[in-house]
């Protein structure tokens, strides 16, 4: 894998940052990706944070994997976000394993992949590292900035640490704090990739091998999270799989059992187990209230950006409950806020499928944001 | 109805930050926005029209005002407008006293159920009425505590809110409403507006 990671795009950031564990580090890679271009008044860029499993491959053919980019359902020409009108960026988080620095890197000091010898990094790090690549596209204020679920949590953060950044803002399916269940869940990711022995202690990677096992298991309880109870037994019910009846054994009867373990073994091809634990511990630490003296109220404080936070009626991950607490929130700081919740039974899934009433008020919402803003560069 | 949201246009200065509870499709907000460049937020229970205000770029919150009003913190907008709605929750008292909470002042609309042709349609037909203003029947109204200009006035004095101004609208013609032509008033208007605090 390493080799086809050359030819992707990255930005060495030498500035020193200072890691919210105290680390302080410098010289550090950060690989991107855009879509689109950046016009004359630089009011048409919009910045995308991907979720946990996600890269910087937003839309195309990501060059890596072959496939298709994770959000061409809504990125692309003539979609929702329109890469012939608007330019997209988007940055492989820091601990993620696209070609940004990760656990999967080689350390400087010791001439070895990182392993567990990297430093546990946060949401907070992870944005501040995408901010530089701003300067560096030379993009003083976007025109909006999105992500669902983790890139939903990053975009809060985003706003937090950079207020008035972005002239608008489009948190999907997110919250301002991990819940205990998603804690529980990212839990338990990291101990099926733990109690695989070819993980040992995070060495694999200098045997040059991976934790397929434990790492396939770990892709599996997200994708049972991703869908809802309703979509899940809709697509799936008790179907089984290429047979008439069962087979008295623990194959693959159901065909649910076959997606899952589809799912977890083409994962185990393009991504690195430790970035599943750097990157779920990350989302596990985040709390915006507990970085602001005054909560979150506190957090938002000062907003003039312009926020539409979305959520999807079937999510039990990040409930309709958890996004309308963030929307409470903004409210209480004065922020400009709007909200939708779609309603679908595609679950935390849905901002990733193909469901057009979620696109249609992407789409609509950041339309009206660019004439809005293109009004207030003239003034 | 244009010309109720031009007269609660008129009674609103410029430059303030306005919640229109119930804001529909945003038409109130997007004229507010238009000719007094006041700051609009909504509040919409239907999701269709929510997605409209969003397609137009207004700021609204999807939500149910009878259950969600607490998200708004007090006195955060110089003005609350509700729109024709006061009679279609189930507890109109408990949404009346949340909007003074959050609003400085308060603009509410209601349609009169003692306008006169409402009046006769009961005395004369034996029927519930349905009028313009009044469009649904019995059986499908989603209208729960029907009130006329002079009930709601009451109302406000009983329970110690100041009533500013109370405007009454017929078809195109506006006219103020005192203690002292209430009773008349209160059979000639179609709809009354009321500016509370």
């Amino acid at each position: 894998m390493s080799n086809k990671l050359e030819n992707i795009k990255k930005l060495n950031i030498s500035k020193p940052l200072l890691l919210d564990c105290k680390q302080t580090v410098k010289n550090f890679s950060l690989a991107y990706e855009t879509y689109g271009k950046l016009n004359e008044s630089k009011d048409n860029a919009i910045l995308v944070f991907h979720a946990l499993t996600g890269d910087q491959f937003v839309s195309g053919i990501n060059p890596v994997t072959k496939k298709e980019g994770w959000w061409v359902t809504a990125v692309g020409p003539g979609k929702a976000i329109d890469t012939n009108k608007y330019f997209v960026i988007c940055a492989n988080v820091i601990g993620g394993c696209m070609g940004s620095w990760g656990p999967k890197e080689i350390d400087k000091k010791t001439n070895e992949p990182y392993g567990l010898n990297f430093p546990v990094i946060t949401i907070r790090d992870m944005v501040k590292a995408q901010e530089t690549l701003l300067d560096h596209l030379g993009v003083e204020k976007l025109l909006c900035a999105t992500g669902g679920s983790m890139g939903g949590m990053q975009l809060l953060q985003f706003c937090a640490t950079f207020p008035n950044k972005t002239f608008s803002a489009v948190p999907i399916a997110c919250s301002t704090s991990h819940s205990a269940q998603n804690i529980a869940l990212n839990e338990l990711a990291r101990q099926a990739i733990m109690a695989d022995p070819v993980w040992d202690k995070g060495e694999y990677l200098k045997k040059n091998t991976q934790p397929k096992n434990g790492l396939a298991v770990a892709r599996m309880v997200g994708h049972i999270s991703y869908l809802s109870e309703k979509g899940m037994q809709e697509k799936f019910g008790r179907k089984l799989q290429e047979k008439a009846d069962y087979e008295f054994s623990f194959d693959a009867d159901f065909q649910i059992e076959s997606y899952l373990r589809h799912q977890g073994y083409t994962f185990v091809e393009r991504f690195d187990a430790n970035s599943v634990l750097y990157i779920t511990r990350a989302m596990d630490y985040f709390d915006l209230s507990r970085q602001f003296k005054g909560g979150l109220v506190e957090a938002f404080k000062n907003q003039k950006t312009k926020f539409l936070v979305i959520s999807f009626s079937s999510d039990w991950l990040y409930t309709t409950k958890e996004n309308k607490d963030t929307v409470i929130a903004l409210n209480a700081s004065g922020a400009d806020v709007s909200f939708a919740e779609i309603k679908t039974d595609k679950g935390h899934d849905s901002f990733l499928v193909n469901e057009q009433e979620f696109l249609k008020t992407l789409k609509g919402f950041i339309d009206s944001m660019h004439i809005k803003f293109k009004n207030e560069k003239r003034i | 109805m244009k010309k109720e949201f031009k007269v609660i246009a008129d009674l609103l200065p410029k430059n303030v930050r306005v919640l229109d509870v119930g804001c529909g499709d945003g038409s109130l907000m997007s004229l507010l926005i238009k000719e007094k460049n006041i700051e609009a937020r909504g509040l919409e229970l239907i999701e269709e029209n929510v997605k409209k205000c969003i397609y137009k770029g207004l700021s609204v919150i999807e939500g149910n005002a009878e259950t969600e009003l607490h998200q708004f913190p007090n006195q955060s907008f110089d003005f609350v407008v509700l729109s024709q709605t006061l009679q279609a929750f189930y507890n109109p008292e408990k949404v009346l006293k949340d909007l003074l909470r959050i609003g400085k002042s308060v603009i509410i609309s209601i349609p009169n159920f003692g306008y006169w042709k409402v009046r006769t349609s009961l005395l004369f037909f034996g029927k519930m009425p349905v009028t313009k203003t009044l469009p649904n029947t019995w059986y499908n109204t989603p209208n729960l505590h029907m009130c006329t200009i002079k009930d709601l006035f009451h109302f406000c004095l009983e329970k110690n809110i100041k009533i500013n101004r109370v405007i009454g609208v017929n078809e195109d013609k506006t006219s103020e409403i005192k203690k002292s032509n209430l009773e008349i008033k209160n059979l000639f208007s179609k709809l009354g507006i009321f500016l509370l605090s």
